[in-house]
């Protein structure tokens, strides 16, 4: 006996998509309803979320799906369904709840948008693709909601159309996860083709279950690193993650909504939900697909880090954090942490949901400005959002204890340490730590602190519209911190499927301290160097030491710009060389064989063939006056054409029958 | 299923439709085409089909064929009724119409006495339906509202 | 005697080729409409013709079919009968000689 919501699950992204679909046929352009109806929307698919949430706590590991035939080609029959079990339960409530925030948000934030109502169709289209992403069952079917997350992110990113550099962000935020989801899509075909089902569980044949496993075989590996490239793309990894900052042209709540809770999380989840693929054949729980997971996480964590450190748009700094992030859950994946990873992602979701709706809410009392540079001093100003914002900051930055952020990352610390190859993702990790701690410092001083630069001047606290999203999730970014910790890992054995103890004792442990001490000497540096940031002067130029320290730090951004720029200027100097000597030599070569033929012909030409081929160019002349009137326009000569082409299919098959 | 009324329908539907096709009138031609229509809708009562016979006459007949004679009244030009005739058409579909008959004739396994059955009810239609073809249903419900509005829109009067 | 499949298949594929012939040659836009609903109510007849003689009469696949054939074409005989209106209007012709606007 299954509970009723296992049936019916497929309502928690059907809800969303009813409210986009009658914001996008009744309501007008600029309409509260709109926004009503999305927060409805949202609301309800909370509730389920919550409903479907209660039957995954009775036992450990618990899972029920439900599959149904979806259409018959032939013997073959294509099998969708959805699947209840932690994993999705967790993402559903996470989604669902951090949804209705940046929702409620939005009304505050959008409130002055001529279309308005637009938004909100899109919002919610968003979140029903995300929910249908989390709840499907079969590969299929996720990658349908994938990329219909994929178009709702490109309507999204792109929704001030108006402004060209929009334009193109979503253009490239669609092309660039495109090309990951071209991978992904070869490794759907060659699972379908390997193991004959893309169901993820069906009683035992699934494909990721005894037998399923057992048919994909040798070949998992690849199929594991197509799927895996799929979720580069989704989540922003080295070397796809160029459209993640970009994306930033967006709304603001997009941003929230799209690259702290939902869409980049997609990746992660999917490395997640196939990771008996990935997993499969491990030895020591080590096998080469997770080897490429693991590098490609430390490579796009350490990178997005260094980058964020130079970066003056608050925004952008947030974005390459959260491609840092993500980096960070890849690799906990990689290592064996499913566990970990997720539960970092679900904070990540709250507390990097949380800042970017803070800084929404600082570019709105702002007036637009994106620019750090140009802010400062916000914090007696725009109290709720300063203090909100700073809970999102340290939980960022790992300050442990009431911050759910902070655990989570230390547990993922905990499982790279035992990763049995290589010791170097660890300690990679342990300086990102450092790098995170320090760049969001920065960021805070900047913003928060010092003098009031020109766009603070005029600056005012956001409506309550506004704040008390804010609030709602700083509150959840706290509480959450109550499951995660060593002492009660009530959220890890959830996910895992274990019984959960309690323990005071676990809660130290020597990796507190580690991260303590990083996390110290991240702050610290940060406020050693940007201390006088704020405090001196006002503008950043008349600051001759910072300028050339921030120059310096630039410079590493810059190094990034050089080496790319730099490799694809060699890279045309060579296609260029070979175009020019190798393709170029060839047609040439052929050119000259064709040359010294028209010499040789040449002769025979001139002897007799010239009148001959006046004859010929005549009746080529009648014959192309007789196609023409082929293409005469009329279509019932065209039509008769048809039948005549029919005619000869039905000889044909007569004749072989 | 006798093979004297076969005949008689077969010869009634066959010249509807070759005067339908042939004939110079236009208003002349529709009605020879509610004759052929009658004349298929006889051919589903000899086979059995009583449902799709008169549904054959309710659509065909009284809205088909209705809509084709009110399109002749909108579009109807004096000089207009009789405006040529395409000799190759002809030999098109009489080519057709040979290869058809000869593959029909050569399959011999076609040459088969219709084996007895149990009347088909209107009810039994009703339920299959309503149960195991509720979403085509649904589906045709749409399409022909869609081709409702479609229709409209094409023949509203443009704005200028 | 009881006519066979083949006698009505011979019907049908009548009927079809002088809708065919009606579509073909005739020089008016509304006689290709009758040649068009003529080849499917020609198809119709198959279709009911093969549920009879059929190895399961007591499926009734072949009327579903022909029902929902019967009401397809009914909404292509009202865009068809509108397609032509609007033709006429837009170029005071019904003549399909005259429009020759796909002519390469």
């Amino acid at each position: 006996m299954s509970p009723w919501i296992v049936d019916h699950l497929w309502l928690v992204p059907a809800v969303p998509l009813a409210a986009s679909l009658l914001i996008l046929s009744f309501a007008g352009s600029r309409s509260k309803g709109a926004a009503a109806l999305a927060i409805i929307g949202q609301l309800i698919a909370l509730v389920l979320a919550v409903a479907a949430f209660i039957p995954t706590l009775q036992e450990p590991g618990w899972r029920a799906f439900h599959n149904f035939t979806w259409f018959t080609f032939g013997e073959n029959a294509v099998r969708i369904g959805w699947v209840l079990d932690p994993l999705a339960a967790a993402m559903l409530v996470m989604i669902t709840l951090v949804g209705l925030c940046i929702f409620v948000f939005s009304m505050g934030y959008m409130a002055e948008d001529k279309n308005f109502s637009r938004f909100f169709a899109y919002l919610s289209f968003f979140s029903a693709a995300m929910l249908g992403v989390v709840i499907a069952n079969s590969l299929l079917l996720l990658f349908v909601c994938w990329e219909l997350v994929g178009l709702a992110s490109y309507l999204l990113i792109g929704f001030w159309i108006h402004k060209p550099s929009a334009a193109a962000a979503a253009k490239k935020a669609f092309i660039t996860t495109r090309i990951g989801d071209l991978g992904f899509f070869f490794g759907i075909l060659w699972l379908y083709g390997s193991s004959g089902t893309l169901l993820f569980y069906d009683d035992g044949k699934g494909c990721l279950e005894s037998a399923g496993l057992l048919a994909v075989g040798a070949s998992a590996t690849f199929i594991a690193l197509l799927i895996f490239s799929g979720a580069v793309g989704k989540s922003g990894q080295f070397p796809l993650h160029v459209w993640l900052p970009e994306a930033m042209e967006g709304p603001t709540p997009v941003s929230a909504l799209i690259h702290a809770a939902t869409m980049v999380a997609a990746g992660v989840f999917l490395v997640a939900r196939v990771y008996p693929l990935f997993s499969l054949g491990a030895v020591d729980g080590v096998t080469p697909s997770l080897t490429v997971v693991v590098w490609v996480g430390v490579v796009t964590a350490l990178m997005a880090a260094l980058i964020a450190i130079a970066q003056a748009d608050i925004k952008r700094i947030l974005a390459y954090s959260t491609v840092s992030q993500l980096g960070l859950m890849m690799v906990s994946l990689g290592v064996g942490g499913v566990a970990a990873g997720i539960m970092h992602l679900l904070a990540h979701g709250f507390f990097k949901a949380l800042l970017f709706i803070g800084s929404g809410s600082v570019i709105h009392g702002c007036h637009h400005e994106h620019d750090i540079r140009k802010m400062g001093g916000l914090r007696r100003v725009m109290p709720v959002t300063f203090l909100t914002y700073a809970v999102g900051m340290m939980t960022l930055s790992g300050v442990p204890l009431f911050f759910s952020g902070a655990w989570t990352k230390e547990e993922i610390l905990h499982q790279t340490a035992h990763w049995p190859r290589s010791q170097a993702p660890f300690y990679l990790m342990l300086a990102g730590v450092v790098l995170t701690a320090l760049y969001m410092t920065r960021q805070m001083i900047y913003v928060f602190f010092g003098n009031r630069r020109a766009a603070a001047e005029h600056a005012h606290e956001s409506p309550r519209v506004m704040t008390v999203p804010l609030i709602v999730l700083a509150l959840g970014t706290i509480a959450l911190s109550i499951v995660v910790t060593p002492a009660w890992p009530w959220l890890h054995a959830y996910l895992s499927g274990e019984p959960a103890r309690f323990e005071i004792a676990r809660l130290i442990q020597p990796m507190l301290f580690v991260s303590l001490a990083l996390v110290a000497a991240g702050i610290g540096l940060g406020l050693l160097i940007y201390r006088r940031a704020g405090a001196f002067d006002p503008l950043e130029r008349s600051q001759p030491a910072l300028f050339r320290f921030l120059e310096n730090k630039m410079w590493i951004d810059e190094l990034y710009a050089h080496t790319v720029i730099a490799f694809s200027r060699t890279a045309a100097v060579l296609s260029d060389w070979m175009d020019r000597y190798i393709w170029d030599g060839f047609v040439r070569a052929f050119g000259s064989i064709g040359q010294a033929f028209g010499i040789l012909t040449k002769g025979v030409d001139e002897r007799g063939i010239n009148a001959a081929v006046d004859e010929g160019v005549g009746s080529a002349r009648g014959v192309g006056r007789v196609m023409s009137l082929w293409h005469s326009g009329q279509i019932q000569t065209y039509l008769g054409a048809v039948a005549i082409g029919m005619l000869a299919l039905l000889l044909f098959y007569v004749w072989l029958a | 299923m006798s093979a004297s009324a076969f005949v008689v329908i077969a010869i009634v539907t066959v010249a509807g439709a070759l005067a339908a096709a042939c004939l110079r009138k236009l208003i002349h031609a529709a009605l020879c085409l509610v004759v052929a229509f009658l004349g298929i809708a006889a051919f589903y009562f000899l086979l059995g089909a009583e449902f799709v016979g008169l549904v054959q006459v309710f659509v065909y007949v009284g809205a088909v064929a209705v809509l084709i004679v009110f399109t002749i009244l909108l579009t109807r030009r004096e000089d207009e009724d009789d405006v040529g005739f395409n000799w190759g058409g002809v030999i098109v579909a009489l080519a057709v119409f040979g290869v058809l008959s000869w593959a029909i004739l050569k399959t011999t396994s076609l040459s088969i006495a219709p084996p007895a059955i149990e009347a088909l009810t209107v009810k039994r239609i009703g339920q299959i339906l309503m149960t195991d073809y509720i979403w085509p249903l649904q589906c045709v419900g749409v399409l022909l509202t869609a081709a409702l509005i479609g229709a409209l829109v094409l023949v509203m009067e443009e704005k200028r | 005697m009881t006519p066979t499949l083949t006698l009505f298949l011979i019907v049908s594929a009548a009927l079809f080729c002088i809708g065919l012939l009606a579509a073909l040659s005739r020089r008016h836009a509304i006689f290709i409409l009758i040649g068009i609903e003529m080849m499917l109510a020609a198809a119709n007849l198959n279709f009911i013709a093969f549920w009879r003689f059929g190895a399961e009469p007591q499926q009734p696949t072949g009327v579903m079919v022909a029902i929902f054939s019967i009401a397809i074409a009914a909404a292509e005989a009202a865009v068809g009968v509108a397609l032509v209106i609007a033709v006429y209007r837009h170029y005071r012709t019904t003549n399909v000689t005259k429009l020759d606007r796909l002519k390469g």
